[in-house]
């Protein structure tokens, strides 16, 4: 449709610039002096700070929480998303509401929450020490607070697909005789394939990046429990900025690279997800 | 495009907790028909235990991580009865960083919700060498970490800027950061609206004598401004509970940048969990109330949810 006439052209050249202005200061020269920042003193010294031990623990730790919290949240997101597409019991709309709760909530809050529930003083406190298991500062805590703030993601972008395309294909595969888990292999799965990919890239973007949740259960031990984000935060306290900036630049480029899959993904999504959405 | 929109940080998006009817065009075909009618037995004996087991483990797995976590904050919140949660919520440093928090938050989905329009009319309007870049920088804010969108800023605006600009612990400096992270949302909700906009209306107005000005107030702000509303919600429900993006750069000094979920952080970690407690359900409830405002707004205006 034409619509590009309707801003007269008056108002069309200085409102671009003042847009672009806006974007330039708030966003993109920000975003470029974290890169200057980080290899200013030279690629040797960026790569030294990159390789420190605390760095690759610090990196190597957001990995292994991200390759452990990621598949249960696609588990669950794409049972859930079954769940509620396709089946009716008493409460699916409660169970629809809870799973978005994780977006409406201060990371804070949810790491706050972790710890009155699995803390030393906290509600399975008594039951987990005489098992002698820790939650809180240690890796379980923070595994479980990246799960659950980075949630509702799958589901958010499953159910919507799975709503779409209607259970014919399904049906008629089940009425062939094919067992329901050959049916979800053979045909649910790759009718959600594109909304899953960019749910779990959502999700594994927020793993990577999560920092207040993570934060309060984790405890911030160096070499221990201190995930990337933590580390960053940590080295801009300890007054070693370019530690800071380096780890900094890791995770923007692992964000660029989700944008970039996103965009890619969405693209071929649009083609058959005709909802205006993102 | 908009890629990000229920990206990244994806702070809430929610909005809209109960999937609404338009969500949902096909109902399973199961549900009309008699429960005889899948044939094969097999399918329907996996359809009788998964309808157990399935809802049941998931219910679980919200609750460990979820639910749990929420009803301790509550019980924990008012363990030692009103007087205490209200002992909590008006000490003066609590009072202080809410007032921050709040006002901050205000001010900035206000100007963000202002600074979005003019960059949905630049994207939908507007046609330049590079837009399609544009895009993806607006959502740049979703997909980047919150350290290190408070890294950013810091680096750029902080005590060694290059330009001198320090913001670093000052409350322009937590505002800039709230503008940074709230930005997409305030841009996402809009954008679908305007890009539905029939140009001819304004064709009309404007054949009829009506200046730009007048189509800009008497046509298009009407339409886009439940859209806009819903945005400026996201955005303030966002900033409210914000805390990786803002920390860095605000220096958390109690009664001068110190914003709420720092000062539930620090009650934290020097173990006064109940009012740690007390502070985040009041934060959770703003929130709550606000996403639900939205909702309502959403189904009162059939505003699309698009972020």
């Amino acid at each position: 449709m034409s619509r590009a006439r309707t801003t007269r052209p008056r108002w069309r050249l200085p409102l671009r610039f003042a847009v672009l202005g806006y974007l330039t200061i708030l966003i993109l020269l920000p975003v470029g002096t974290v890169f200057y920042r980080a290899f200013q003193h030279g690629l040797g010294v960026a790569w030294d700070s990159f390789t420190a031990p605390d760095a690759l623990h610090a990196l190597w730790l957001t990995l292994l929480v991200a390759a452990i919290a990621v598949p249960l949240n696609t588990a669950f997101g794409v049972g859930v998303s079954l769940i509620l597409a396709r089946h009716r019991f008493p409460g699916a709309w409660l169970l629809d509401a809870f799973v978005d709760i994780p977006l409406a909530i201060s990371p804070v809050v949810i790491g706050l929450g972790l710890i009155l529930v699995y803390g030393k003083t906290g509600w399975f406190g008594n039951w987990l020490a005489a098992r002698g298991i820790t939650v809180i500062f240690s890796l379980p805590g923070i595994i479980m607070a990246s799960a659950a703030v980075s949630l509702p993601y799958v589901v958010r972008e499953v159910l919507p697909v799975l709503q779409e395309i209607g259970t014919e294909q399904e049906q008629a595969a089940r009425t062939l005789g094919a067992r329901p888990l050959s049916v979800f292999w053979r045909i649910t799965l790759p009718n959600i394939r594109r909304g899953l990919a960019y749910g779990v890239t959502l999700t594994t973007a927020r793993v990577l990046g999560e920092f207040g949740a993570v934060a309060i259960v984790s405890g911030n031990i160096v070499n221990k429990t201190q995930t990337l984000t933590l580390f960053i935060s940590t080295s801009i306290d300890n007054l070693d900025p370019n530690s800071a900036y380096v780890g900094a630049v890791a995770l923007c480029v692992a964000a660029l690279l989700v944008l970039t899959l996103l965009t890619v993904t969405d693209r071929r999504r649009s083609e058959w997800h005709t909802k205006a959405t993102l | 495009m908009s890629v990000g929109a229920s990206v990244a940080d994806l702070g809430l998006p929610g909005g809209e907790p109960s999937a609404p009817a338009d969500r949902r065009p096909e109902r399973s075909l199961w549900r009309r028909l008699p429960p005889s009618v899948p044939p094969a037995p097999l399918a329907a004996a996996g359809r009788v235990a998964r309808s157990a087991a399935g809802p049941t483990l998931a219910v679980t797995y919200l609750s460990l991580l979820v639910l749990l976590p929420l009803a301790a904050l509550l019980t924990n919140a008012f363990s030692s009865g009103w007087s205490a949660f209200w002992a909590a919520i008006t000490q003066p440093e609590a009072v202080a960083a809410l007032e921050l928090t709040l006002a901050a938050s205000a001010i900035v989905a206000v100007v963000n919700s202002v600074a979005g329009v003019a960059i949905a009319f630049v994207l939908v309007r507007d046609d330049f060498r590079g837009k399609s870049l544009l895009s993806a920088v607006i959502d740049l804010p979703f997909a980047l970490p919150t350290i290190v969108a408070g890294l950013t800023l810091l680096a750029l605006y902080g005590a060694d800027s290059p330009f001198h600009v320090n913001l670093a612990g000052t409350r322009l400096g937590v505002g800039a950061a709230l503008l940074f992270v709230t930005l997409p949302f305030c841009v996402r909700s809009v954008q679908p609206v305007l890009a539905e906009l029939d140009a001819e209306i304004e064709e009309a107005a404007a054949s009829l004598g009506a200046t730009p000005r007048q189509v800009l107030r008497r046509i298009i702000l009407p339409s886009i401004l439940p859209a806009m509303l819903a945005g400026t919600g996201l955005a303030f429900a966002r900033a409210v509970g914000e805390f990786g993006s803002v920390v860095l750069i605000s220096g958390n000094i109690p009664f001068k940048t110190e914003v709420a979920s720092s000062w539930i952080f620090s009650l934290s970690q020097s173990g006064d969990l109940p009012a740690a407690s007390a502070v985040s359900v009041l934060l959770v409830a703003i929130s709550l109330l606000v996403l639900l405002s939205i909702g309502w707004m959403r189904r009162r205006f059939d505003v699309p949810d698009t972020i």
